[in-house]
């Protein structure tokens, strides 16, 4: 691994300051000076952001493979920006084993791109009958840390304080997909005046707040941390800024969809806009914004849920769920965060990697580009118009057409340089 | 009109237009010889992912009144599992030859989504898409109601009509192109039904609500429209056939009777009799069901004279 040397980036969007690298950690540029190994990279115009962690992402492998693997998934992390992902454990078979979770993460290893963190199913097959085998995930080799049933809601009120408890003591997370299966059965889109109009099955807001308001008072009962999934509506932030206020361990996440596109988009039937919680309605998107903004909402996780093209090249009733995001991620938080002044760039070093890496407990990240941190690093240019999404396999991108600004310019992860200005580096296959 | 997939977006222009023509073309049926030429050399392909027998006749007639040729495609089963996606299906048809793609789906949006996707470059009529719309319909209902209840019919919208559209909205995509078209024509209308069976985000429709058909109908609506609860639709919990609906929301003889003398009473049928309405009701003087059914076929005509029309 050769030292680098950055020159011209503005930190966090502050003062110009070179920055150093070597031996996979953030070095003081001026202790590589004059070195002749040192490679320099100008980045002047760019902005260095510590690298991105993703709470939520769907790589699909195993099972799933001609919609993502854990190498393409990776890859379109890093030209997003990304140094770490949580693999969510919705795969086929269901990750909710300690093998299977070793399994993901040493894919990972090998494809070298991100650090892909397998998140450990709460319920054995996703089913929600039987906890899955948690405190054997946690011990295993990737040292699982969150535990997610995401697709699906751990809708027993008994089995979700048991996962809670195990969390406790494993000083986990429990991720919760926060769906309530009866309000929810067949639901299409956002449930009111537009889903009437449309004649799509409406999803109903209460079926994601009434579930939010059940597991922060399970987990205050407990006293386990809990993580709320994708919110998606004023009234969950409205139970979430409650929860906060009286001391409960929650935090929660919303999706860059979620701030950005609103259900009007359904009005085309197209199954690009079909993603599990609905886009809502445009004051949702705004009170989203706010609640980012006022720290409600602790982070940005992507979704990030690739599909097949025959997945979506379909009726509206007929499509999957799901959008892939780890590409356009911080352009759209850029667009509707950043950009009309309610975060700033530190903000947005918290939101995308201090607090998310906090949360799923990965070591590191705790000071952004700090002297001796491993060198997880991307530089963005917040004037030039985003790659158009490329990595993924998949390209049910609900994006497409649209102008975002926000070029990842340069990823590192751990000092080693996964994109540049001519996009992916193509990097060896290591071992676990 | 390149296409005819809802009538939430069907212009006062467009839709009077269509009720013109489709009056003119209803002479057709009474000459020794019902037939034009009008569509000679047209393909219409009559593709129905879901059963239905009454509009696939109606439109049939219809083309074949025209001279179109027609072809039919059934699709068996409505899983997409089961068999080829639409895209695949519609391509197939069109690639024997369908200029005109009447379409019946079981999914909300399939009409929109066929026309709009650029899989085909057909003429896409919605003859009913999943609890979405059905505007074949509406229109024959408004071609109806404007024989029925307006004089001088010709050129005339509905304005001053007061409409009452009984049972299970939420489920009926004749109510919503029902609601869209008589709202663009001027008619007022007034839904009734359980709670349960209204949509949940009614209440931005251009229309009244009640749950209380008794008051409905002593408010004296010019026309009252019953729908049949769709069982198949409903999930789990409500029993259409309890003696509950019935009691409140069935048009009874006596009900019947309790409306204005020139009211007249439609369905779009299939009918459950006995339960949305009496059969006494439906046989009626005042049952209008059979002209709707005259009607449907008139309308087609004109859908596709005018769809026809635009791409040549």
């Amino acid at each position: 691994m050769t030292d680098v040397v950055i020159t011209g980036a503005a930190i966090l969007a502050g003062k110009r300051a070179d920055i150093g690298m070597s031996g996979g950690v953030f070095v003081d540029p001026s202790e590589l000076a004059g070195t002749r190994k040192a490679r320099v990279v100008d980045a002047t115009g760019l902005v260095a952001l510590p690298g991105l962690v993703d709470l939520h992402t769907h790589l699909r492998q195993p099972g799933g493979e001609q919609a993502e693997t854990i190498l393409s998934g990776s890859r379109a992390a890093a030209l997003g920006g990304f140094t770490a992902v949580h693999a969510m454990a919705n795969t086929t078979p269901v990750s909710d084993t300690p093998e299977l979770v070793t399994q993901v993460w040493e894919w990972g290893v090998a494809a070298g791109y991100v650090d892909v963190r397998p998140v450990g199913a709460v319920t054995q097959g996703l089913a929600g009958e039987r906890l899955a085998p948690l405190g054997s995930m946690a011990r295993s080799r990737p040292q699982v840390r969150v535990f997610s049933d995401d697709g699906k809601c751990v809708h027993d009120s008994a089995l979700m304080k048991r996962a809670l408890e195990q969390a406790r003591s494993l000083d986990a997370v429990i991720a919760q997909h926060a769906q309530d299966p009866r309000l929810t059965e067949g639901a299409q889109m956002n449930d009111g005046p537009l889903a009437a109009t449309l004649g799509l099955e409406g999803w109903p807001a209460v079926a994601e707040e009434s579930i939010i308001a059940r597991d922060v008072l399970l987990a205050e009962s407990v006293g386990a941390r809990l993580h709320v999934c994708h919110l998606s509506t004023a009234g969950s932030v409205e139970v979430v800024r409650w929860a906060k206020a009286r001391g409960i361990a929650v935090t929660a996440e919303v999706t860059p969809h979620h701030l950005l596109l609103t259900e009007e988009r359904v009005v085309s039937f197209d199954p690009l806009f079909k993603v599990n919680p609905p886009l809502r309605r445009k004051e949702d998107t705004l009170a989203l914004r706010e609640a980012v903004a006022s720290g409600v909402i602790d982070i940005v996780a992507t979704d990030h849920a690739p599909h097949p093209s025959e997945s979506k090249d379909c009726s509206f009733p007929e499509g999957a769920f799901g959008m892939v995001g780890l590409e356009s991620a911080l352009a759209v938080v850029l667009a509707t965060l950043v950009e009309p002044g309610l975060v700033t760039y530190q903000d947005l070093a918290r939101i995308m990697s201090v607090v998310p890496a906090s949360i799923g407990r990965v070591a590191g990240y705790e000071k952004p580009l700090g002297l001796g941190s491993p060198a997880h690093l991307t530089l963005v240019d917040p004037t030039a118009l985003a790659r158009e999404p490329h990595g993924s396999l998949s390209g049910n991108n609900p994006y497409r057409g649209e102008e975002l600004k926000g070029r990842v310019v340069h990823t590192f992860y751990a000092g080693t340089q996964t994109v540049d200005d001519s996009g992916i580096v193509d990097l060896p296959e290591r071992t676990a | 009109m390149r296409h005819l997939l809802d009538t939430k977006n069907l212009s006062r222009e467009d839709a009077l237009r269509l009720l013109d023509t489709a009056r003119e073309f209803s002479d057709v049926a009474n000459r020794s010889v019902p037939k034009l030429p009008t569509l000679r050399g047209a393909t219409m392909v009559n593709l129905f992912f879901e059963d239905s027998t009454r509009t696939r006749l109606s439109f049939e007639a219809a083309a074949k009144r025209l001279s179109a040729d027609v072809m039919t495609f059934q699709v068996q089963g409505s899983s997409v599992s089961k068999g080829e996606s639409l895209k695949d299906t519609a391509q197939t048809v069109e690639a024997m030859g369908a200029d005109i793609i009447v379409m019946r789906h079981f999914a909300s949006g399939a009409a929109h989504r066929l026309a709009h996707s650029g899989w085909v470059r057909a003429s896409i009529i919605n003859a009913g898409d999943g609890t979405h719309e059905h505007p074949t319909q509406a229109l024959l209902d408004a071609a109806t109601l404007r024989d029925r209840c307006i004089t001088g019919p010709r050129g005339a919208d509905l304005s001053g009509l007061h409409v009452a559209i009984v049972g299970d909205i939420a489920h009926s995509r004749v109510a919503r192109s029902n609601v869209f078209l008589l709202n663009t024509l001027g008619a007022q209308v007034t839904l009734v039904g359980p709670p349960e069976l209204l949509p949940s985000g009614v209440g931005d429709w251009p229309v009244a609500t009640s749950h209380n058909l008794d008051a409905v109908i002593d408010e004296g609506p010019d026309a009252i429209m019953m729908l049949r609860v769709q069982g198949e639709r409903i999930k789990g919990d409500f029993q259409p056939a309890s003696g509950d609906y019935v009691r409140n929301y069935s048009l009874t003889v006596e009900r019947a009777n309790r409306l204005p003398e020139s009211a007249i009473v439609m369905h779009p049928g299939p009918m459950n009799r006995g339960v949305e309405i009496a059969s006494d009701v439906a046989d009626s003087p005042r049952s209008v069901i059979v002209d709707q059914v005259r009607n449907g076929v008139a309308v087609r005509m004109a859908t596709l004279f005018d769809v026809w029309g635009e791409t040549q």
